[in-house]
């Protein structure tokens, strides 16, 4: 075992994107030793890929917006599935964190007035986003890091020694999550992985771990997602005893590129719809308005005037329908590329140069530019773009408690960012995200330093690792060395993905999933049997077969649960069972490994508290909800 | 498929053992050379080390020299070359080599960390910032920055001098101090400090860092040469010292 780096912390944030390092940063202030784990280089993780904005209310442009507003907006995106708590919170918590960022050295464009300048982005009442032109998560990622580095200064004057209350372990991947103690003694003990440079093991024995690893869009063809987005932290969660909630609802974004090939699925931001884009097909119809559901018919424009209206006249006019919560405008694309009218290459168009000068999009769009320019040949200020659906974001994820961010069911365990489940219901917001996770980020660190603040209190001895879960955890990460004939794992991963679009992707069937299923059992077989070449130094093939032992666990939740939910309902639409059953909004998805297998179980929604529920018109309401429910509303003590 | 394309790229150990190794590669249309990477990666050598993320020059990462020029494999298209012209992809010459086209780039995290953070006014409280558009501009070109640590690896004071990193921190580092001197709401002076500790003098303002930046940042012209001129002035005014917080003139927008 000499070769195994040992590491003591109190609490260890695995992901170094906005929630890990929100996390590490409240855990550091609290005075714990902190670790923050990466499997990229500091700044790169998802986070600083994201472009439109975060969604605080802090009413700069519109003083109508408030708090609750904004909770009713979530909500109502996540077509009422979402924790209703942690939608409370994260509305009324957002506006803080966004001016926490502001005193840590964050810039964000301006209002006339010198206040944080607030957008338009799709689903949200009010111009809601803070953002910096459309590199938003940039100017996040890289506020935390620098407030970590100011932290780091401050500990180098007392300790002679940057890292003595927190460090970061860059290019480090977690692999196992340790713990310690039996059934209902069970709880955290550390974590162990290996550095990707050298391919040498690290253990970190801590008796917190906070997972904040992002999202799993990389078992799918099309996605705007990278190498990382393996789903490490849910199956790491589901492995620990931990559960997963709602893993059926994937976010496909409706604006990904379509040409060339080679940048299929790259984002295209929102922002694009949110300044003055309008979405057309072949025909030059602004087909959006033949899609917007019932539900929404009070909120949105009915006329191409009325839309136009709203960009400059918000008081008078109804938004265009070209902002309807994303999944509506993915399933409207889809259903125009299938009608046959579509672009050239399988998409619709997008278009912001008839309504916005040339040098307006260069100043508020200017990557959006850049990116069509140098990668697609296209100058989006004259020519429209060609988008459609790409796959973008996890709802689901691991199941927590609403304020302490705590995992279910694993003591020691907590989890925040794309990873947890339960705030974004059944369809998140665009830059709803971004407030997630400093708002959650930090609740996330809160948790842990308090749970281990009790563990002292209580005299309580901290939890060793097992030797022999080091020992098994060491030979599972060398196993692929030890494959001779084995597949490669590019190949691999490639048919899952390919299996995960085709069969689980954005319209669904029994059938097709049921096929699914069958091909993700073969698949276990082939990944357990994925051989490498080379060594242990940064070898990413290597890497990617202990990835693919996530993405695989994690895949099959996301069929399983799909199969399960016998109905349609945000980034869950299924041909078999088409529109929201009132009966189903009741109803959570819960994944929990058992004997190496996933099983599913229903379980509750929380109900909403009074307070909350009275935010709504119960005429709004009748629209989501069942008769029983419904009744209950009338009775005010009723609600539980 | 499409065309068969020849790649030269360097495979090697940190211990400086290594060579170019060639690969003959399909090359599909409007591909990028990160593409051809991958397609190395999965068909022929599955350990091929590459660092990326995001694919469309928003993180930074996938810096490399391709034909010894210091570029993001992500953001160079194929049809950028001759049909025939071998491509030919190194690591980034300025930093020790990890393995194949992935350096060691901790010189560029720890010279950052001797930048103090940002300091604002004592008792502002979060939520009363007020600055105008105006003035956050020049900071916020700055910090467009990817940190795809081009610029560092470019400039020629640390490229072929090895003993200058100990007291040289780079195009990058110094605009960080640059975008902190400029920030409307920052109290703290660096000019001193990125004179006499992070090597801001070695800078012969050639822009050389300037021009490999794929965000098209004015290094030279907007963060060094006006920090130069901060130093001046600190220098031999010890009024303008003291009261050194002012924003740039206007003689530089
Ligand atoms: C192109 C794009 C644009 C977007 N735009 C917006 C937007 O405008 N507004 C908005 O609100 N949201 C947006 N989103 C969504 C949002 O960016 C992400 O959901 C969010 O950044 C996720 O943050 P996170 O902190 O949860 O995870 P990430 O930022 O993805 O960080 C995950 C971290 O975990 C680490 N990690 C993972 N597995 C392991 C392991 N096994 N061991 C060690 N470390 C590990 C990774 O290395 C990384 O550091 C966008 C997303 C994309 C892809
Ligand atoms: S301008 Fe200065 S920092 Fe930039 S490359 Fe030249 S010497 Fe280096
Ligand atoms: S200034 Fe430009 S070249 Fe230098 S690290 Fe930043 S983005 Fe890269
Ligand atoms: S992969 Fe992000 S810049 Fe190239």
């Amino acid at each position: 075992m000499t070769d195994i780096e040992h590491f003591k912390h109190d609490v260890v944030v695995i992901g170094a994107g906005g929630a890990g390092l929100r996390a590490a940063i409240e855990s550091r202030e609290q005075g714990k030793n902190t670790a923050v784990i990466s499997k990229s280089l500091l700044g790169k993780a998802h986070t600083v890929m994201a472009e439109g904005g975060i969604a605080a209310s802090m009413g700069n442009v519109n003083s109508k917006d408030n708090w609750q507003v904004h909770f009713c907006d979530t909500m109502r995106g996540g077509k009422f599935l979402s924790h209703y708590r942690m939608a409370e919170l994260h509305a009324k918590e957002a506006p803080a964190r966004v001016w926490e960022l502001e005193s840590w050295g964050a810039l964000f464009d301006r209002t006339a007035e010198g206040k944080i300048s607030q957008r338009n982005f799709g689903g949200h009442e009010y111009p809601r986003l803070a953002h910096v032109g459309d590199r938003t998560g940039l100017e996040l990622i890289r506020t935390l890091q620098q407030k970590i580095v100011g932290l780091q200064q401050e500990d180098k004057k007392i300790s002679d020694d940057y890292e003595s209350r927190l460090r970061v372990f860059a290019e480090c991947t977690i692999t196992d999550i340790l713990l310690a103690g039996e059934g209902e003694n069970r709880r955290v003990a550390g974590a162990f992985g290996y550095r990707r440079d050298s391919g040498k093991f690290v253990l970190f024995e801590a008796p917190t771990v906070i997972i904040a690893t992002g999202g799993i869009g990389r078992s799918f063809k099309v996605s705007s997602n990278s190498w990382e987005y393996t789903g490490d932290g849910h199956a790491l969660a589901l492995r620990s005893g931990g559960t997963l909630v709602n893993m059926e609802f994937i976010q496909f974004h409706p604006t990904g590129m379509v040409w060339p090939p080679s940048v299929k699925g790259l984002l295209v931001t929102e922002s694009v719809r949110g300044d003055g884009g309008v979405l057309t097909n072949s025909e030059d119809r602004r087909f959006m308005f033949d899609y917007i559901p019932d539900v929404f018919k009070d909120q949105y424009a009915k006329t191409e005037e009325e839309a136009d209206g709203w960009y400059t006249d918000p008081e008078n006019n109804k938004r265009p329908p070209e902002l309807l919560p994303r999944d509506e405008v993915s399933r409207s694309i889809m259903a125009e590329v299938k009608a046959g009218r579509g672009s050239p290459h399988g998409g619709v168009f997008l278009d912001v140069s008839k309504r916005l000068s040339a040098e307006t999009i260069k100043e508020k769009l200017p990557s959006m530019w850049h990116q069509f320019k140098e990668l697609a040949d296209v100058d989006i200020t004259e020519e429209s773009m060609e988008v459609g659906p790409t796959c973008h974001y996890v709802m689901g994820g691991v199941e927590v408690d609403s304020d302490s961010a705590a995992a279910v069911g694993v003591p020691g365990l907590f989890c925040a960012g794309e990873a947890a489940g339960g705030l974004h219901g059944s369809n998140r917001l665009g830059g709803n995200s971004l407030s997630d996770l400093l708002v959650f980020g930090r609740r996330a660190g809160m948790g842990a330093v308090e749970y281990l603040n009790e563990m002292d209190e209580a005299g309580a001895i901290r939890p060793s690792v097992r030797q022999q879960d080091v020992n098994a955890a060491v030979e599972a990460a060398l196993a692929p060395f030890n494959q001779v004939e084995g597949e490669n794992p590019y190949t691999v991963q490639q048919d899952l993905q390919d299996v995960m679009a085709d069969l689980v992707g954005i319209i669904r069937t029994g059938d097709e999933m049921r096929s699914a299923l069958d091909r993700l059992a073969e698949m276990r077989v082939r990944v357990a049997n994925v051989a490498v070449m080379g060594g242990r130094e940064y070898n990413p093939g290597w890497h990617l077969a202990l990835d693919l032992h996530h993405q695989m666990l994690v895949s099959e939740c996301v069929a399983k649960s799909a199969l399960a939910r016998e109905e349609s309902r945000g980034g869950h639409t299924r041909n078999d069972f088409q529109g929201m059953d009132p009966n189903w909004r009741m109803v959570n998805l819960i994944c929990r490994l058992s004997k190496d297998q996933v099983d599913i179980a229903k379980q509750d929604l929380p109900w909403m508290s009074e307070e909350l529920i009275s935010l709504f018109a119960v005429s709004e309401l009748s629209k989501y909800m069942t008769e029983v429910e419904l009744n209950q509303l009338r009775v005010p003590e009723g609600a539980v | 498929m499409g065309l068969k394309r020849n790649f030269r790229v360097w495979r090697g150990n940190s211990e400086g053992e290594g060579a170019l190794k060639d690969y003959e590669v399909d090359v599909l249309e409007g591909e990028v050379v990160l593409d051809v990477i991958f397609r190395i990666q999965a068909t022929q050598a599955t350990d091929l080390a590459v660092r990326w993320n995001c694919k469309a020059g928003k993180c930074g990462s996938c810096s490399v020299e391709i034909n010894g020029k210091p570029t993001l494999m992500c953001m160079t298209r194929m049809n950028t070359f001759e049909e025939n012209e071998t491509i030919t992809v190194t690591p980034l010459r300025t930093f020790p080599v990890t393995r194949d086209l992935v350096t060691d780039v901790s010189f560029n995290y720890a010279k950052a960390r001797e930048v103090p953070a940002f300091t604002p006014p004592v008792g502002l409280e979060p939520g009363d910032y007020r600055m105008s558009q105006e003035d956050v501009s020049r900071s916020q070109e700055f910090r467009k920055c990817i940190e795809c640590f081009l610029c560092q690896d470019t400039c020629h004071v640390i490229r072929d001098h090895e003993e200058n990193k100990t007291n040289f921190a780079g195009p990058r580092v110094l605009m960080r101090v640059a975008e902190l001197e400029m920030h409307p709401l920052d109290t703290l002076d660096r000019t001193r400090m990125a004179q006499e500790e992070l090597g801001l003098g070695y800078c012969n303002i050639t822009k050389c860092c300037t021009e490999s930046c794929p965000e098209h940042i004015q290094i030279t012209d907007n963060a060094l040469i006006p920090l130069k001129e901060r130093v001046v002035d600190v220098k031999y005014d010890p009024v303008k010292w003291l009261g050194n917080k002012i924003r740039v003139r206007s003689s530089n927008d």
